[in-house]
């Protein structure tokens, strides 16, 4: 198995804030990897950094053998045609149908004649249980079925790499289930590669094949399901387990609560 | 002292933010002109702008129209009838119509209509990730969605005006001759004869083609450059009702400058 991504010493800052600071990561071929870490900590940032959106201040980013930020417009363009992205509230368009959605790269970026689409944009839609909301729009649609529509639209052109930002945030359990088993099942059975962003933890350590722990820029802690469940590393308990305090502290930095209370001066 | 350094200093950041935000302004439009292959090679993506743009603003372009040649009759009636001028009346409405109130009400009315809706689309896709993902997808934003819009505003404008001035005379003559009774027929043959083709009408044509171009571009850059939040958008949809009149406005001058100064 090799690598189909293959990020080296990376780092990026929003103006004086550094966001990530020297990370490295890969993802082979038909895993399914997860990105965690808590809000802010700059996951959504590592994606937009795999699909060449923004360019890092530092590091090295490889998709498939290519050197992502020294690509020209056109080729970034080629690259991603083969990439996929699902953003967090789907990100559909609110001008088209659920039908029309999917349908958009196949008429951005092929020839094929109009039956043909059809019949993809319907195998699209039925390998994620819609294919009776085809003609629904996109706010007709529930946050769970958006996101199953969205994933539809993301993997129409069968990409080999497909990213997932933040795909749990706000689902109801049933929905949480449905979309977590459907990364699974569609990463295994396409031969995809898939980035999942999240913070759900427990969704996420159920089809996961690798998992890495950002915090502050860095790669705090990384491995199976199974390391992750076994380790003793504070943050990564912490993460897992849900606690309120702990190397991620429960109050922002501040001065002393007595000298903000004025005791004892 | 510490506070007028201040201001001063606020004074100089904020003409620097101008004049950086006046440069991506500029990028941004000049990139929307070259990536505007796709809004003709596939007009259908035009045409459905147009529809959206132009022909959702026919009502307000034709009420206001009727109501604004309705307006000139009266008060044109009021004034010629002291000079005993009567029959001149259709040359005052139609003059006032196809140089100026065409062309201007016109675009202000399709600022207000058009252009604030296509701030708030625009800026709602950024906000949803909308032209995020089309980027994502391959697809080039200022290909896909903006230059089809753009293009839609400059074809829409001039038409829209021209449909104003035409009801616009249609409303004076309503009210001069048919209410008031002024002579029908030197209505329209003073009208004729005054209202030289090159002088009057494509003079209004090129103002409304420009204005359209600017308040097209102008609507396109806000929501473009909003920031991607509920204030965000709002403000940029503000932004755009109040530049874009004051640039209809502004440009007005100096066109008619350039037009209309050595016209006898």
């Amino acid at each position: 198995m090799d690598n189909l991504v293959e990020i080296e010493n990376v780092s990026f800052g929003y103006g004086e804030r550094q966001v990530l600071k020297g990370i490295n990561l890969t993802a082979r071929r038909g895993q399914v990897i997860a990105i965690m870490g808590n809000s802010g900590c700059g996951k959504t940032t590592l994606l937009r950094l795999i699909g060449g959106q923004i360019k890092p201040s530092h590091g090295t980013i490889k998709v498939a053998g290519l050197e992502v930020t020294t690509l020209k417009q056109h080729e970034l363009y080629q690259l991603r045609r083969k990439m996929g992205m699902l953003f967090q509230f789907g990100a559909l368009f609110t001008d088209m149908s659920v039908f029309e959605n999917v349908a958009f790269q196949l008429r951005e970026h092929t020839q094929l004649p109009e039956d043909v689409i059809h019949d993809l944009v319907l195998m699209k839609l039925h390998a994620v249980g819609l294919r009776g909301a085809a003609d629904l729009m996109p706010s007709e649609l529930s946050g769970g079925m958006a996101r199953r529509v969205a994933l539809a639209r993301a993997i129409a052109l069968e990409p080999m790499l497909v990213m997932y930002d933040e795909p749990f945030a706000g689902l109801d359990p049933i929905s949480l289930g449905v979309t977590g088993n459907l990364i699974r099942k569609l990463t295994d059975t396409l031969g995809l590669t898939s980035i999942v962003v999240t913070h759900d933890v427990q969704e996420s350590l159920k089809i996961v094949d690798y998992v890495y722990f950002v915090s502050e820029g860095v790669i705090e802690a990384e491995g199976t399901p199974a390391q992750i469940h076994a380790s003793d590393l504070p943050f990564v308990h912490q993460f897992v387990h849900g606690e309120p305090d702990g190397p991620v502290p429960f109050h922002y930095p501040a001065r002393t609560y007595e000298a903000d209370l004025r005791l004892g001066a | 002292m510490s506070a007028l350094i201040n201001s001063i200093a606020g004074i100089g950041r904020r003409t620097l933010e101008g004049i950086s935000r006046m440069g991506y302004a500029t990028r941004f439009f000049v990139s929307a002109l070259l990536h505007s292959g796709t809004a003709f090679r596939r007009f259908g993506l035009t045409i459905r702008e147009i529809y959206f743009s132009g022909v959702l603003s026919l009502i307000i372009i034709l009420v206001s129209g009727l109501f604004v040649g309705m307006v000139l009759g009266l008060q044109g009636y009021e004034t010629l009838e002291t000079y005993g001028s009567e029959e001149v009346l259709g040359v005052l409405v139609a003059l006032s119509l196809v140089r100026e109130l065409g062309p201007v009400v016109a675009a202000l009315l399709f600022a207000s209509r058009a252009g604030s809706a296509i701030t708030a689309e625009i800026g709602l896709m950024k906000a949803t990730e909308q032209l995020a993902a089309m980027e994502m997808m391959a697809v080039d934003p200022i290909a896909r969605v903006v230059a089809p819009r753009f293009w839609a505003g400059v074809i829409s404008m001039p038409l829209l005006a021209a449909l104003f001035s035409a009801t616009g005379i249609f409303g004076g003559y309503l009210v001069g001759v048919v209410l008031i009774g002024v002579d029908e027929g030197s209505f329209w043959s003073q009208m004729q004869s005054k209202v030289d083709f090159q002088d009057d009408i494509l003079n209004g044509v090129i103002k409304s083609v420009v204005f359209g171009i600017a308040v097209t571009a102008i609507a396109l850059f806000e929501g473009y450059d909003a920031p991607p939040t509920a204030e965000g958008v709002s403000g940029a949809t503000t932004r755009t009702v109040v530049t874009s009149s004051l640039a209809i406005l502004a440009l007005d001058f100096v066109l008619t400058a350039f037009m209309f100064r050595g016209i006898s």
